[in-house]
C-alpha cells in the first residue's frame, strides 16, 4: 500500500512556559488510513491536537497538510483546508437544537454573502432549505435524526459524543482528528461507535485518533503511534504495538499483554 | 402566526387614526426610537453574546451627523484646516448618520477583535466616554453644552409637486414604525441566515465554532456594524423629531435602559426587545398618569425590572415560549414529523 501522504509532522515541539508538553515529535498521517495516537495521561496527545488545528502555538517544527504549512494558520483557516477536529471535553452548542448544531457544522458549505441575506435573496431561502437536508442528511448517517427537533443539552452522553462528531462532519473534513470520541460511552455505545467509523471511513475521510479505549484503537487501526513524555517511543500496526515492550511498559501494562496471551 | 403579525401591524399603523392625544404619540414615538435601539443592541448582547455598555455611542453619533449635515457646519478639523459644509437635504443626512455610525461599528469591531466578555464591555464603554467628550467639547463643530438648535424636520419630495413633511406627531410615528418594521426584518433575515448561526456559535462555543471553520472575528465584527448602522438610524431620527441634540444623549443611563429592555424582554429572540421595550418604555408614562408620585413611581420601576430578572431570567418571551410549549407539548408530542426513518 502507497498511499499518498496527507499530514506531515516534523520536529514538532510544543512548549507551556518551562513545560515541555511534546518533543521534536515527527510522523505522518497517509491519505485515507486510521492512525492512533496512544500513550498515557499527559504525554502530549492533545497538544499534538492542538498544534496541529492552531489551537497552540508550535514551539518548533513543521506541520504541513497536503503542500501547505499550518504553522501560524488561525483554527478557522485549518478547518478551511479541510482539517477538522473533535475536543476531548465534551463540545457542542448546547443551547441550539440538534439539527442547529450541524446547521452550524455546515458554515463552510454554505455561500451566502452578508448583502445577500440582508436584501433577502430568493437563493438565500433556497440554500437554507437544500442546508437542512444536508443537516438532515448527516444526522441520519450518524443515527441522530430522531433527536432532530431537541435541544442538544437534552441529549445523553452517547448521543452527544455522536452529535459532536456530526457537528464535525458537517465542515467536510478529508483529514477528521478525533479526541477521545469513545470515553465515558458504555461498551455497547463503543462498539456501534466502531462501525460508525468504519462509514466515516468509507467516506474517503482520513482518521487521526486520539483514545484510551484499547480495544477500540486495536479493533480500528492501520497504525498507532505511542508517545510517552512527550516523545514518540513506538510506532507499527496494531499487532506490532502490542509486543512492543516498551510501549507494554510505559502504558499498555504486563497484565494487559499476559490478558492479550 | 402571519395572521396574528397582519393584526398587529394593523393596529400599529391604526394608532394615529384615532389617538387624538399628541401627548400619547409623543411617548409612542420615543418608545419606538428606543426599540429600534434596542432591537440594534440585541444582535450583539442577544446573538454574538458580546455585551456593548457604549451602545449609545452609535445613536448619538447618529443623531450629530444627521443634525450636522442638516445645519451644516463650519469647523477645523486639523490647526488651520478649515472643513465648511452647506447644509445637505435630511433624508442625506439621517443616509450619512447611518454609513458613519455603521463604520465606527466596524471600526470597534476590529479593534477588539481579540477581546471577549468584560473587556469587550471595557472597549465599548470607553469608545462612548470618548465621543461624549468630543461632543461637548468640541464647540466649533457641536455647539458643546449650547446643543445644536433648529435642526430641520425630514421632508420628502419637492414643494412644487408633493412634499411628505415629518413635522407633526403622526407623520413622526408612522416614520418610526417603518424604520422598525424594516430593522425587525433585517435582523430576523440575518439571525436566521448562516451569519446569524456564526454569532449564535460565536455565544455559545467560540471554539467549536473556529473548529468548524466559522471565522468569528468577520462576524462578530459584521454584527458590530449592523447594530451600530441601526443605532445610528435611531438616532437620525430622534434628532429630526426633538430637533435639539446636546451632549447629554450619550449619558450611560441610555445604555443602561436599552440594556434592560433586552434583558427583560429575552435576549437573543426577535421579539424580546421589543417586548421589553414596550413595557418599560411604556411604564413610566403609565405610572405618570396613574398619579403615583415620582419616588414611588422609581420604586416600582426598579421593583418590576429585579422580579422580572430574578423570577424569568431568561426573560419574558422565552419564558412565555416555554410556558405555550408545555401547554402545546402533548397535541404536538403526538404526532411526529412522518418522515423519520429507522437509524441506520
Amino acid at each position: 500500500m502507497t498511499a499518498a501522504t496527507e499530514l506531515t509532522v516534523e520536529g514538532l515541539s510544543i512548549r507551556f512556559g518551562g513545560l515541555t508538553a511534546v518533543e521534536s515529535m515527527s510522523f505522518e498521517v497517509k491519505e485515507g488510513e486510521v492512525l492512533s495516537l496512544i500513550g498515557p495521561n499527559g504525554a502530549g496527545k492533545t497538544s499534538a491536537f492542538n498544534a496541529i488545528t492552531g489551537y497552540v502555538a508550535a514551539a518548533g517544527g513543521s506541520i504541513v497538510y497536503r503542500g501547505t504549512s499550518l504553522i501560524g494558520l488561525k483554527p478557522n483557516e485549518i478547518a478551511t483546508l479541510g482539517v477538522v477536529r473533535t475536543f476531548q471535553k465534551t463540545s457542542v452548542f448546547t443551547g441550539q437544537t440538534v439539527l442547529d448544531n450541524v446547521l452550524i457544522g455546515l458554515h463552510l458549505r454554505s455561500r451566502q454573502r452578508p448583502i445577500a441575506i440582508l436584501l433577502g435573496l430568493p437563493s438565500v431561502a433556497r440554500e437554507e432549505r437544500q442546508l437542512a437536508e444536508e443537516a438532515r442528511a448527516i444526522l441520519r448517517f450518524v443515527g441522530l435524526d430522531a433527536r432532530a427537533g431537541e435541544v442538544a443539552s437534552s441529549l445523553p452522553y452517547g448521543e452527544l459524543r455522536l452529535l459532536e462528531v456530526a457537528v464535525a462532519l458537517a465542515a467536510k473534513p478529508r483529514l477528521l482528528l478525533l479526541d477521545e470520541p469513545v470515553s465515558g460511552m458504555n461498551p455497547a455505545e463503543t462498539a456501534s461507535f466502531m462501525k460508525l467509523l468504519a462509514q466515516i471511513r468509507g467516506l474517503g475521510i482520513t482518521v487521526f485518533l486520539v483514545e484510551h479505549d484499547m480495544k477500540m484503537v486495536m479493533g480500528v487501526s492501520d497504525r498507532i503511534i505511542c508517545l510517552n513524555y512527550g516523545r514518540i517511543i513506538a510506532s507499527g500496526s496494531p499487532a506490532e504495538i502490542q509486543r512492543n515492550p516498551e510501549v507494554v511498559r510505559a502504558y499498555l501494562g504486563e497484565r494487559y499483554a499476559r490478558a492479550q496471551g | 402566526m402571519r395572521l396574528v403579525t397582519l393584526a398587529w401591524l394593523a393596529f400599529l399603523f391604526s394608532i394615529p387614526l384615532w389617538m387624538s392625544d399628541l401627548y400619547v404619540l409623543h411617548v409612542l414615538i420615543m418608545t419606538g426610537i428606543f426599540i429600534i435601539a434596542a432591537m440594534s443592541l440585541n444582535l450583539l448582547l442577544g446573538y454574538t453574546g458580546q455585551l456593548s455598555l457604549g451602545h449609545v455611542a452609535f445613536f448619538g453619533i447618529g443623531a450629530y451627523v444627521s443634525s450636522l449635515a442638516s445645519l451644516g457646519f463650519e469647523a477645523h478639523l486639523l490647526p488651520g484646516v478649515l472643513v465648511k459644509m452647506e447644509p445637505k437635504p435630511v433624508w442625506l443626512g439621517m443616509l450619512c448618520a447611518v454609513t458613519i455610525a455603521g463604520l465606527c461599528g466596524w471600526v470597534i469591531g476590529r479593534i477588539s477583535f481579540k477581546v471577549r466578555g468584560a473587556y469587550f464591555v471595557i472597549v465599548t464603554v470607553s469608545f462612548a466616554e470618548v465621543i461624549r467628550l468630543v461632543a461637548l467639547n468640541w464647540v466649533e463643530l457641536t455647539q458643546g453644552p449650547m446643543a445644536l438648535n433648529n435642526i430641520p424636520a425630514l421632508r420628502l419630495g419637492t414643494p412644487e409637486l408633493f412634499e411628505l413633511s415629518f413635522l407633526r406627531k403622526p407623520a413622526n410615528y408612522y416614520l418610526v414604525l417603518v424604520v422598525a418594521v424594516l430593522s425587525y426584518i433585517l435582523i430576523r433575515r440575518l439571525v436566521q441566515s448562516r451569519a446569524g448561526r456564526a454569532m449564535i456559535a460565536l455565544r455559545e462555543n467560540e471554539p467549536l465554532a473556529t473548529s468548524v471553520g466559522v471565522d468569528v472575528t468577520k462576524y462578530l465584527v459584521l454584527a458590530t456594524m449592523v447594530s451600530a448602522a441601526m443605532a445610528g438610524a435611531a438616532g437620525a431620527i430622534y434628532a429630526h423629531y426633538v430637533r435639539i441634540v446636546d451632549p447629554d444623549v450619550f449619558l450611560f443611563i441610555y445604555t443602561v435602559t436599552m440594556v434592560i429592555m433586552v434583558v427583560t424582554g429575552g435576549k437573543g429572540t426577535l421579539a424580546g426587545p421589543v417586548v421589553g421595550g414596550l413595557i418599560f418604555g411604556l411604564l413610566p408614562e403609565i405610572l405618570r398618569a396613574a398619579e403615583i408620585k415620582p419616588e414611588v413611581q422609581w420604586v416600582i420601576y426598579g421593583v418590576l425590572m429585579v422580579l422580572v430578572v430574578y423570577f424569568l431570567p431568561e426573560g419574558i418571551v422565552p419564558a412565555v415560549r416555554n410556558w405555550r410549549r408545555r401547554h402545546h407539548e402533548p397535541a404536538t408530542a403526538a404526532a411526529p414529523p412522518a418522515s423519520i426513518e429507522p437509524a441506520r
